[in-house]
């Protein structure tokens, strides 16, 4: 069932992404032990655990970005761990990752690193006028103008309200700021999936506030399929509760937007009568993980009913 | 019994998969023009001045010494021969390396490293560029081209810097010495003189990478990846001198 022909992975089925049975040695020590999960379009996945219990390394195995020794990762249907460096960049470039500290490039300036997916994604994007990579044949992949490129980072930067910061250097920018850079950077190809390493991670409460809200927009915005790794529980919570209103342009929680966004037939009329409708669809799911293990998977409610100890520490941390 | 090996020869192995996987990208496309030009230009232009220093100094130390030992067969005025073929097959393409190597690697090794603790190499992954297309080849490539160039320059400011204790301090004239360093020299010494640089651009550029793209361990990590990166390229360096010297030797 899951051996399906790859040319019709590419119309977004309902599975983005797959783990089956995936671990992850380093030497001795499993930083992955087994783990099977899947994510569906327009679902969200957000992965809680103590430090080191593996997290960031799945989310890692899930971009082709590490490589588990046993397991099958399914990528749009595409068997990741089956393919080279160079296929999976091309398929890379349709998943968005904020890395833990951001991970930009602190030699080039704040419009440079937005652009630098757009300008690079896909070999064949370069402007090197080689295709040497078309083995998969995937032709959404059009050289983009530059004009295009600077019109749709300045979209990016535009989202998370740093369009002024275009010269600066990664450097000159606060935390909290950086990672919205990291958030334009991951969200710029508009990507069918994108995946945050702790996006909140040593941030004051305020600033963490900002980074969820700006990542709640964005999934509700193209109902981006999401996979979020924190170790608060208020960030689940808030991507559990809370939705994008289009129609006020907050985000808030979601009992109040439900009935407004029906109500209000908006400007944008290809994708909101879709995502409103969608929008009970959306199913936020909660993954434990322990010492590489997943050891608990469920809605927001069965995670607070648990009785396994571990687990009721992320499920209680925010509730206070 | 031989468990202490297994790291090295590990290590080894996983240097040679690199290098056999930078040297492929040099003939497949993307090239990075820009980022070869750009490291052509701190490899080469930036280590033109000490490299220039140094080739004199050789030059100069060689000469003093040698006047010592060549006068007491009277033949001081072979001077120029010695001069040149030492620093041409030898002392130019070694020590112009080891400056490389000091200047180069580490910073090849200290840039990598810190991308690679910060997440860089892999945002780079992520973004759709292959870090060794995108930063080892480049530097691959730009030391090849500028180290035998470098050496070309430390050659030759040697040998000015022998004339200048030969005419200075031996008294030989302008002619004399450089018709001797002049003929002295062979298409041998000339191959091995530019293909010694050239093989030691390769392990200056690959172990320099390799170091960085395999650092762990936050800022210490870095540190340790450059003190490493300069050692190991130092070392093979004297060793690639060493094998090779026997093969050249024995044309004769």
């Amino acid at each position: 069932m899951t051996g399906a022909p790859q040319n019709l992975a590419r119309e977004i089925g309902p599975d983005i992404l797959q783990f089956e049975d995936v671990s992850l040695h380093f030497d001795d020590v499993a930083a992955l032990d087994h783990v099977s999960f899947e994510l569906r379009a327009g679902e969200t996945l957000v992965i809680v655990g103590a430090a080191a219990s593996g997290k960031t390394m799945l989310l890692k195995s899930a971009a082709g970005l590490e490589h588990p020794q046993s397991g099958r990762i399914l990528l749009f249907g595409q068997d990741i761990l089956k393919m080279g460096e160079r296929q999976l960049i091309q398929l890379r470039s349709r998943v968005g990752i904020l890395f833990q500290e951001g991970g930009l490039f602190d030699s080039l300036t704040i419009e440079e690193n937005v652009a630098y997916p757009l300008l690079n994604s896909g070999i064949t994007d370069s402007g090197v006028g080689h295709n040497a990579t078309s083995s998969n044949g995937d032709s959404n992949h059009q050289p983009i103008s530059i004009a295009e490129a600077e019109a749709r980072v300045l979209k990016a930067l535009r989202f998370v309200e740093l369009e002024k910061t275009l010269d600066q250097f990664p450097n000159e920018l606060s935390g909290g700021m950086r990672r919205r850079v990291g958030i334009a950077r991951a969200v710029v190809t508009e990507p069918a999936l994108v995946l945050y390493d702790s996006p909140t991670a040593g941030l004051d409460p305020i600033t963490a506030n900002t980074i969820m809200r700006l990542i709640i927009q964005e999934r509700d915005l193209r109902n981006t399929a999401t996979i979020i790794v924190t170790h608060r529980y208020q960030d689940g919570h808030m991507m559990a509760t809370f939705r994008y209103n289009p129609s006020s342009g907050a985000v808030e929680p979601s009992a109040k937007v439900e009935p407004s966004a029906k109500a209000e037939p908006s400007a944008n009329a290809k994708s909101s009568p879709a995502s409103s409708g969608d929008q009970s669809q959306i199913t936020t799911r909660f993954l434990v993980m322990r010492e590489g293990q997943l050891i608990f998977e469920g809605t927001e409610d069965q995670l607070k009913a648990s009785r396994d100890p571990y687990v009721q520490k992320f499920a209680k941390a925010g509730s206070s | 019994m031989f468990d202490f090996l297994k790291g090295p020869v590990e290590t080894f192995q996983e240097f040679l998969f690199l290098s056999a996987r930078a040297f492929r990208n040099v003939f497949r496309s993307p090239h990075y023009a820009s980022d070869i030009l750009i490291q052509m230009d701190v490899i080469g232009v930036g280590s033109l001045f000490i490299v220039s220093l140094i080739g004199v100094f050789t030059g100069i130390v060689m000469a003093l010494q040698m006047a010592r030992a060549l006068s007491t067969y009277g033949a001081s005025g072979q001077i120029g021969q010695i001069v040149s073929i030492t620093l041409v097959r030898e002392l130019g393409p070694v020590l112009t390396a080891i400056l490389v190597a000091g200047r180069n690697a580490s910073g090849m090794a200290s840039e990598l490293g810190s991308m690679k603790v910060t997440e860089q190499i892999d945002a780079m992954r992520a973004l759709g560029t292959d870090p060794l297309q995108k930063l080892v080849t480049p530097r691959l490539i730009a030391t090849a081209i500028v180290l035998p160039l470098l050496t070309i320059i430390a050659d030759a400011l040697g040998m000015v810097g022998g004339y200048f204790i030969a005419a200075t301090m031996l008294n030989i004239t302008r002619s004399q010495y450089w018709t001797n360093a002049w003929q002295i020299l062979e298409y041998n010494d000339l191959l091995q003189g530019l293909l010694k640089p050239f093989l030691f651009a390769i392990v200056i550029a690959l172990v320099g990478c390799f170091y960085g793209l395999r650092t762990s361990g936050g800022t210490q990590g870095v540190g340790r990846a450059t003190t490493k990166a300069v050692v190991v390229a130092s070392v093979w360096i004297f060793v690639i001198t060493s094998m090779l010297d026997p093969l050249f030797v024995n044309l004769k």
